[in-house]
């Protein structure tokens, strides 16, 4: 049943939560403030019982779809099970009730974490020094791109061009050019890999930088890296890696002896924070050696016994963030390396490799991978069969819903037509993926023999396909006292 | 532990499937020469182990639990309320993503809208998005979103604004063309005659904070006048808290206005996650960063909601988009909708008021002590500017404070060498009366 907005379930003078009474003598903010600034009227929010917000949140809750609930084969998302253990650790009040500028004698835990933290990612990827300082990947890659830029103001030149391939994630060329870059494409060769010769091509005396995604997010490694590297390093240019699909590598290889100058991890996927239904994430820059000046400040330093926080240094590129991080999400992280240690990560990646190579077979003689090789953790399959039915991608992955799984990533990457792009992670049972495949393979039949089952899906959501282009044609952002007529089967629009 | 459910024979019956004899042949993409088939971390630990691990290391930092603290400047503590935990927990909420298949999220899409609406009723702004890293990086999008919008070059940013924002500011644009120029402070008070000499018609925008890094109540709508009669978009860097009794930026004219919102309903978790607040008159819709939701409706005309106005963004648009944000603070902004629904108006306004009666019983209370004085005489909210005499060594009050299991308040001399007596004190609902007592008590024995 649909679930009216919060506004309206608002009844006046319902109160959710009452504070403790005043325990000092009161003041008055007419007294104290200029009229000028206050505020005339309390602020409209909805007034309700807290009850009712157990109630609203809790049914709105059970419209999701989510891991804990749903398999969730989103690929480059890592969507694994996020432990419950790492939550418990997370919420102990040393550390979620800290201060960030608490003396450093107060948080010697926290700093010790941290420090740590950035030990274990250094020798899970072979780099040198880490920062754990961006939110999320993205900002990772903005902090990495700032990195490139100090690097070749350093040396006394300045360089424009971010070499990107089309298979990249969109964040790439994005990150790039909000930090003032200018992006040259390369087109990837037949096997969905870098092209050396492309690459040689538009490798300018102008290009700072290649970004590049390892293994790519075709889920193929990319086997001439170390190749690749020395063609940008006879330039001195430098080469990111994103580290999106790092789940791919733990135990395997290490960006470090691949010629990776600097990359960034997402913590919310390799290692098992909880997405949030969109973040918050984290994103550490790793950099080798020649580029550690450049890191964000502050720095953890370990000096003795003791660890402090090291506000200045001279080359680096400043703050990204406001504090240090989004440290809820690196405890979680440093719980989940802890917990799992070398064998159980180890483990894990293979299973994440087991389980995306069997899903494949299992697919495969159906869906066609257009850059077929084995795969790392995850595959791209393509369903341009099924458009002479008038059926897409987008359509199966909405049928997808309707047999109680989520869908995998549509549309992307934009070198493959009509792509599904699956990574089933290692926390899935081979149950769960015989299921799925299960599924994906009658859905191809329904679009073969019923396609307007597949057109019209999804059925057994809490609504049916949303009309996307109303939504950016009129757009309508927020809810306005008397604009809609709510009814338990699904309100309307006011006219 | 690896959380991996298929067993080792099941791992063999699937490497059949494939077709390959060991999982060694898998990897055969991956050069030979690149192996390092191991990891150098240490060995796992049982759940009760990480726990006793976790515990140890939690033990060794002194929590805001179990001590009195003045601490702010950006991060404040508040109360949670109890549900708020008990519905985030939900795996529901917690674990699914970015709602992309809006079908299958019309929770999260939902919480979103309620969410968007919400802040948009504390700011008075026309718009809000899901949300941005945090307040710091939210300075930063509305600098760059102005430097898009204006096709100016020149950016003014106030000197009372909080440092670590201005930084990030600066690390964001730096490479870029634009030009970011400091506007002084006389008093606490942002030198709005100052502001007016240096505003042209070459500047982007102007950012001030209220209250400002000084706890100080700036004059947000003569600013946002001087700032408009040059054509420039005025953006506001506010405190959630506050605006249940402080003017919201809507009404003083602000085009964009953000904020930390990590203070609704989240702990202060040392800083992060934080909770990016970015908000936007309807003029700008179109060039905002961030996810956007918004209402529509289904095949069968029932109301639904879905992420909208996507060409702006970075999946889409590639280098053409507006931020190359993806991932926000999803978890926060929910815990933020759960919080302001339970306050509502009436707890909100409650909740403002009894921050200032707090922190103005303190500063009256401290202002008792002789070698103290206000750094400033404007009007404040909930946080103040003290300096010691000169006689006094600030490092050494505060270590017997330290002692004393009280965290005094941050001191300025890193971020402003000229007040290099004074210090920032914060107190809000979570400060007992028995506290600002003792403190006042432990300070006057102390010199």
């Amino acid at each position: 049943m649909a679930e009216p907005l919060i506004f309206e379930r608002s009844v006046p003078g319902r109160r959710g939560y009452l504070l403790p009474p005043s325990d000092v003598p009161g003041f008055r903010a007419d007294d104290i403030v200029p009229s000028d600034r206050l505020r005339t009227e309390p602020p409209p929010l909805p007034e309700i019982a807290e009850f009712d917000a157990i109630r609203h949140y809790t049914r709105l809750s059970q419209q999701n779809f989510s891991v804990d609930t749903h398999f969730y084969p989103l690929g480059s998302c890592t969507m694994k099970y996020n432990p419950k253990l790492n939550e418990r650790i997370a919420a102990l009040p040393g550390f979620a009730f800290l201060h960030p500028f608490q003396p450093a004698a107060q948080v010697q835990g926290m700093l010790a974490l941290l420090y740590e933290l950035e030990q274990l990612l250094c020798a899970i990827t072979g780099m040198h020094a880490f920062t754990l300082q961006p939110a999320a990947g993205a900002q990772g890659e903005l902090t990495g791109l700032k990195i490139i830029a100090a690097y070749h103001r350093r040396k006394g030149r300045r360089r424009s061009t971010i070499l990107i391939p089309d298979s990249a994630h969109g964040t790439n060329p994005a990150s790039a050019a909000l930090s003032g870059f200018q992006v040259v494409q390369l087109v990837s060769g037949r096997d969905g890999l870098i092209d050396l010769n492309e690459l040689k091509e538009k490798l300018t005396k102008d290009v700072a930088a290649l970004m590049l995604t390892n293994p790519n997010t075709l889920g193929l490694f990319e086997r001439e890296i170390k190749t690749i590297a020395a063609v940008l390093h006879e330039q001195d240019a430098l080469i990111y890696m994103d580290g999106a699909n790092m789940n791919a590598l733990l135990g395997i290889a290490r960006p470090g002896e691949m010629g990776v100058d600097l990359l960034q991890l997402n913590l919310h996927k390799t290692f098992s924070t909880p997405h949030g239904g969109g973040g918050p994430g984290a994103g550490p820059v790793g950099v080798v050696k020649r580029l550690e000046d450049f890191l964000p400040v502050p720095r953890v330093r370990k000096v003795g016994k003791r660890f402090r926080w090291e506000e200045r240094s001279r080359a680096s590129i400043g703050r990204v963030h406001g504090f240090y991080g989004n440290v809820g999400v690196l405890v979680r992280a440093y719980a989940y390396i802890r917990a799992l240690g070398r064998e159980g990560l180890m483990r894990a990646n293979q299973a994440a490799i087991i389980n995306a190579n069997y899903l494949k077979a299992k697919l495969q003689p159906i869906f066609p991978v257009p850059f077929d090789d084995h795969c790392m953790h995850e595959f791209v399959v393509t369903l341009k069969a099924l458009k002479t039915h008038g059926v897409t991608a987008g359509d199966v992955a909405k049928r997808l819903l309707d047999y109680g799984f989520y869908a995998p990533t549509v549309y992307f990457p934009l070198i493959v037509d009509e792509a599904l792009m699956i990574e089933p992670t290692e926390t899935e049972s081979k149950e769960t993926l015989d299921e799925f495949a299960d599924a994906l393979l009658a859905i191809e039949q329904e679009a073969k023999t019923k396609p307007d089952l597949v057109r019209q899906a999804p059925q057994r959501m809490i609504v049916e396909r949303l009309d996307e282009v109303k939504a950016a044609r009129e757009p309508n952002l927020r809810w306005k006292a008397g604009t809609f007529l709510f009814s338990p089967e699904g309100s309307t629009q006011r006219k | 532990m690896d959380y991996a459910p298929n067993t080792d024979a099941q791992l063999q019956e699937m490497l059949r499937t494939i077709g390959v004899g060991s999982f060694d042949e898998l990897i055969s993409t991956v050069p030979e020469d690149l192996h390092h088939r191991t990891l150098d971390a240490p060995s796992g630990l049982a759940e009760a182990q990480m726990i006793t691990l976790g515990e140890q290391l939690a033990a060794r930092n002194a929590s805001l639990k179990e001590q009195a603290s003045f601490l702010g400047a950006g991060c404040y503590h508040h109360l949670v309320p109890t549900v708020v935990d008990a519905l985030a927990s939900r795996g529901e909420w917690l674990t699914p993503y970015t709602p992309y298949q809006a079908e299958a999220s019309q929770g999260t899409l939902q919480a979103i809208y309620e969410f968007q609406t919400m802040v948009c009723e504390l700011f008075q702004m026309d718009l809000a998005n899901a949300s941005l890293y945090d307040g710091a990086s939210s300075v930063a999008e509305a600098a760059a979103l102005s430097l898009r919008v204006t096709e100016r070059p020149r950016i003014l940013v106030s000197e009372a604004l909080h440092p670590h924002a201005r930084q990030v500011v600066s690390t964001y644009l730096s490479g870029a063309s634009a030009v970011l120029q400091e506007v002084p402070s006389v008093n606490g008070m942002t030198d709005l005659e100052a502001l007016g000499k240096a505003l042209r018609d070459d500047v982007a925008c102007v950012i001030m904070q209220q209250p400002n890094v000084f706890g100080c109540l700036e004059d947000m709508g003569q600013a946002a006048q001087l700032t408009h009669r040059v054509g420039s978009l005025f953006v506001a860097s506010v405190y959630p808290i506050s605006l249940g009794l402080l003017q919201p930026p809507g009404a003083y004219g602000a085009d964009i206005a953000v904020a930390e919102g990590r203070c609704l309903g989240s702990p202060p978790a040392y800083g992060g996650p934080g909770l990016g607040l970015f908000t936007a008159t309807s003029a700008l819709m179109r060039r905002v960063p961030g996810r956007l939701a918004g209402c529509t409706v289904d095949r069968a005309g029932r109301r639904g909601f879905t992420l909208t106005l996507q060409t702006r963004e970075q999946h889409i648009r590639r280098e053409r988009a507006t931020s190359n944000i993806c991932t926000n603070e999803g978890w926060l902004a929910l815990r933020a909708t759960i919080y302001m629904s339970l306050l509502g108006p009436q707890g909100f306004r409650e909740l403002a008021q009894l921050n200032l009666e707090k922190a103005h019983y303190a500063r009256e209370r401290l202002l008792e002590i002789p070698w103290i004085s206000a750094t400033f005489d404007q009007p404040f909210f909930n946080e103040f500017t003290l300096t010691y005499d000169e006689a006094v060594k600030p490092e050494a009050v505060h270590r017997s404070l330290a002692k004393a299991g009280i965290t005094g308040g941050l001191l300025l001399s890193d971020w402003y060498p000229l007040l290099s007596q004074s210090s920032l004190w914060c107190v809000t609902e979570v400060t007992s009366r028995e506290a600002i007592d003792r403190l006042v008590d432990v300070l006057k024995k102390a010199v």
